[in-house]
């Protein structure tokens, strides 16, 4: 039996979502700045894909940048924002660096922008601290806000344990603080989130949660790897961080992928169709895994927050096992899953999210992450609480007492 | 070096030799810590012979038993580190290298060449046990 519960790492493309990209491989190849017939026939498609999306978030067209996928959003977003502040600054005056607010468990995208626009000297950033549910506190946001503050980047759903932020709270309280910024001379300040991990299952109007820029990839949810997108509101200006031509009004050059913007549109499409009844369905599952593999297996732990979390990420430590070895015996018997371990990872560190969670390094290093998608059936869940309880007798067979 | 793990390496993750312990084992070491993910404990029974050459008495490992708390390649280095050890002299079991363990594995990726130091360490480590016991 075959079991892919890695979804949250990637997921297969959906066979509408590859038929609506088909065509613009071959017949309709036209580049959408061309003015002839073939051009004109993909900027219409690109156009139209513009649209649908900005319908799926209730926003204007001209406010989604079409970019490769949510590491290029996030630098763009970041860098684009701090570029404009730093190209205000007067040096003579040696005005204040601005300020960016952000979790100590965001993806590396914004980890390593973040680390980067500091090296270069142009923002300071603060890195929240988590609670042991990997939770950010909203009012722990609000405390972190300076006069110099000009970005607030938290993600909506941890990729690792699944722990979904207070995205709506930050949202208001950026509102309000906003209204009585500019009396006090302090610039505005802008709220980013990075939404990878909620798009499918959580509501993503972005007027009403009060988010200034969003990024995504589309292939966490079924459209191809290689595309996404970065939201910005109207108002918002951002030095684009990638010159040429002036595509996607002036702010990211480049010929546009047609073919893979035509699918990144679909695959939302079909995600927003019965949104809350999957959502339901995915949770139902997870939540048999979770309790399954708790009840099975003594030593372990569910990771993340208990009630708090995206339905579709099951997380767990478990106690004398290493992640990688748990994996690859998984794999032996078909099931794909995921690990925050070291050696999983290829890195020395485990996970720094599960550390910031106040994990212990020796617990982190038998992470093991489960993600369902929309194939997911009660038989392969079934399947694999049938077979994980062997794997970690066997492995903590082998450990030393 | 090796991009993924060898098939060598995946048998011994499924059938590891010489996994377990030794009762009163006359030489004993563990090496790495949980905090970096690793744990190697390796148990001696040490025997002596005579070499057919001179009649000399030498000893040797008689048995050699590994428990691993890792990752695949954390696994499948300590049981052939017992493979390549037992029934080796001393003298030779000392030298031992971490070359010879990545050789005998077909490879190891680049990222676990470290296990297998850990290995060569541990072997070293147990040895010198027993000769400060016997001491």
């Amino acid at each position: 039996m075959k079991v892919y519960l890695d979804n949250a790492a990637t997921t297969p493309v959906d066979p509408e979502v590859l038929a609506v990209m088909m065509p613009f491989f071959k017949e309709k190849f036209g580049n959408p700045s061309s003015v002839h017939y073939q051009g004109q026939e993909a900027k219409i498609a690109l156009d139209r894909a513009r649209v649908e999306v900005a319908d799926f978030f209730r926003v204007e067209p001209e406010e989604i940048i079409f970019t490769s996928g949510a590491t290029e959003s996030v630098n763009l977003a970041h860098k684009g924002l701090i570029e404009t502040f730093q190209k205000s600054r007067v040096p003579a005056c040696q005005a204040e660096k601005p300020h960016i607010v952000t979790t100590s468990i965001e993806h590396k995208a914004v980890l390593e922008t973040c680390r980067h626009l500091e090296k270069l000297g142009w923002a300071e950033v603060t890195y929240l601290p988590v609670d042991r549910f990997g939770l950010v506190r909203a009012e722990a946001v609000e405390r972190a806000i300076k006069p110099n503050t000009v970005l607030i980047s938290v993600m909506y759903v941890n990729n690792e344990v699944g722990t979904i932020q207070p995205i709506k709270k930050i949202g208001d309280f950026v509102k309000k603080i906003n209204l009585s910024r500019p009396a006090s001379g302090a610039p505005r300040i802008f709220f980013h989130t990075d939404a990878t991990q909620a798009i499918q299952y959580l509501n993503c109007d972005v007027s009403e949660l009060g988010i200034d820029l969003l990024s995504l990839t589309g292939h966490k949810f079924y459209a191809p790897k290689g595309v996404g997108l970065l939201l910005v509101k109207s108002g918002i200006s951002l030095v684009r961080q990638q010159d040429g031509g002036g595509q996607d009004h002036g702010r990211r050059a480049g010929t546009e992928n047609v073919a893979f913007i035509a699918g990144l549109a679909e695959a939302l499409k079909q995600r927003a169709a019965g949104k809350e009844q999957e959502a339901k369905r995915v949770k139902e599952l997870r939540d048999r895994l979770a309790e399954g593999i708790l009840k099975k297996i003594s030593g372990v732990v569910l990771t993340g927050h208990p009630e708090k979390r995206a339905p579709h990420i099951a997380s767990f430590t478990i106690r004398g096992v290493e992640g990688e070895a748990v994996l690859m015996y998984l794999a032996d018997e078909g099931i794909a899953a995921s690990s925050g371990s070291a050696c999983a990872a290829g890195d020395l560190n485990p996970s720094h999210v599960l550390l910031a969670m106040g994990v212990k390094p020796e617990l982190a290093h038998g992470s093991l992450r489960f993600s369902l998608g929309k194939k997911t059936t009660i038989r392969e869940i079934d399947y694999v609480l049938s077979v994980l309880p062997e794997i970690v007798v066997k492995l903590r067979k082998m450990a030393p007492k | 070096m090796t991009l993924t793990y060898t098939k060598k390496v995946l048998d011994l993750l499924r059938n590891p030799k010489n996994m377990g312990q030794i009762i009163k084992p006359d030489g004993v070491a563990v090496v790495g810590n949980r905090v970096c993910g690793d744990v190697m404990k390796l148990y001696l029974r040490i025997g002596r012979r005579r070499r057919a050459i001179d009649g000399k008495e030498e000893e040797y490992v008689k048995n050699i038993k590994f428990q691993t708390l890792g990752c695949p390649a954390a696994i499948a280095t300590s049981s052939i580190l017992t493979e390549i050890a037992k029934g080796k002299t001393l003298t030779r079991a000392l030298k031992i290298s971490n070359r010879e363990i990545v050789e005998e594995l077909d490879g190891l990726p680049r990222t676990k060449l470290h296990c297998s130091v850990l290995a060569a360490e541990a072997l070293k480590k147990a040895i010198r046990n027993y000769q400060g016991n016997e001491k």
